[in-house]
C-alpha cells in the first residue's frame, strides 16, 4: 500500500499548476460555440447570399453569431464552409 | 476547481455536496448536460496545460493551442472515451502526443527521432499522481476540502483563508493539518477514525 504522509500530499497537492483563467472559459465554451457555429453553416449553406455575405467577413459572421473570433474559430469555420461547399 | 462555500460547523466532519466522478461526467456530457462539461474541463485543466507548459515547456501560445485541442478532440470523442480510467487516460496521451508535436513543429527538436525533454516521463507520473490527490478531495468532508482547496489549489494565504472562513489565522494551520491526515488516511483505504465535535460523534 501506497504511503502518504503530510509533506508528499502537499506537494502533490500544489503539482498542477492553475490553467489561465480564459483558456478554462473558452474550453468550457465549446458547446455552445459549436452549436452557434453549427447554425452559421447550415445558414451559410442553405443561402447562396448568406454564405457570401459570411465569406466576405469571416471574423464579423462569427462574432454576430456569439463566437469570439479567434484565429482558431475563424480556420474553423472557413474549413466547414469550403467542405460545405464541396458537397 | 471552484467548490468554494459555505464551511462546515467547526470541527464536524460532514460530507459535501457529491461531486461526480469521471464516468458520471461523461454520462452527463452525453446527454447534452453543458455543466458537466464545465466540471470536465475545471477538473482536467491543470493537467493538460501542465503537461504542456511544465511538462514540455512549451511557450504561451503553444501550449495554449494544446490545450485548446485537447478539449476540443475530447469533447468530438466523448462517445468514444470509456469509463474512468481511460477518460484521464486518453486525454493524458492525448495533451502528451500533441504537445511533442508541437515541440517539433517548433523547430526546437529534429524532426525525426524522441522529442520528449529529458525527464518529462517522471513528471508526467507526478502529474498523474497530483491529479488522484486532488481527485481525493472530493471524499473529504466540506470544511476539510475546502481550506486544502484555498491553501494548496488556489494558494491563499492564512490571512485570506482566516477571513473567508472566519478563524483565527493560527487556526488555519491546525486545520490544515488535520485535514490533510484525513487525505491521507482516505488514500491509503483507511478508515477516519470517529472523531468528537461539539459533543457529538460525527465522521
Amino acid at each position: 500500500m501506497k504511503s502518504y504522509d503530510e509533506e508528499h500530499l502537499a506537494a502533490l497537492l500544489r503539482e498542477l499548476p492553475a490553467a489561465p483563467p480564459g483558456w478554462v472559459r473558452a474550453a468550457q465554451e465549446l458547446p455552445s460555440a459549436r452549436a452557434a457555429m453549427d447554425d452559421l453553416v447550415e445558414r451559410a449553406t442553405l443561402s447562396e447570399q448568406c454564405r457570401r455575405q459570411v465569406l466576405s467577413d469571416l471574423e464579423e459572421a462569427l462574432e454576430q453569431a456569439g463566437i469570439e473570433p479567434d484565429r482558431r474559430a475563424v480556420a474553423a469555420l472557413r474549413a466547414r464552409l469550403g467542405r460545405a461547399a464541396e458537397y | 476547481m471552484s467548490r468554494a462555500g459555505t464551511s462546515a460547523p467547526s470541527g464536524a466532519l460532514q460530507q459535501g455536496p457529491r461531486v461526480r466522478n469521471d464516468a458520471d461526467l461523461i454520462a452527463a456530457c452525453r446527454l447534452g448536460d453543458d455543466a458537466a462539461w464545465e466540471e470536465l474541463v475545471e477538473r482536467f485543466s491543470p493537467f493538460v496545460y501542465g503537461i504542456a507548459a511544465r511538462g514540455y515547456g512549451l511557450g504561451h501560445t503553444e501550449a495554449e493551442g494544446v490545450f485548446q485541442e485537447v478539449f476540443a478532440r475530447t469533447y468530438e470523442h466523448l462517445r468514444r472515451v470509456g469509463d474512468e480510467p481511460s477518460l484521464r487516460q486518453w486525454i493524458g496521451q492525448l495533451a502528451h502526443r500533441l504537445s511533442a508535436d508541437r515541440l517539433r513543429g517548433t523547430g526546437g527538436v529534429p524532426a525525426i527521432g524522441p522529442v520528449d525533454p529529458p525527464g518529462v516521463e517522471e513528471v508526467l507520473d507526478r502529474f498523474r499522481e497530483a491529479l488522484d490527490a486532488r481527485d481525493a478531495l472530493a471524499g473529504l468532508p466540506e470544511d476539510c476540502r475546502e481550506i486544502l482547496e484555498r491553501f494548496f489549489c488556489r494558494d491563499e494565504s492564512y490571512t485570506t483563508i482566516a477571513t473567508a472562513l472566519n478563524v483565527l489565522p493560527g487556526e488555519v494551520a491546525t486545520r490544515i493539518s488535520r485535514s490533510l491526515t484525513l487525505l491521507s488516511e482516505l488514500l491509503e483505504g483507511r478508515e477516519p477514525p470517529v472523531r468528537p465535535s461539539r459533543g457529538r460523534v460525527t465522521r
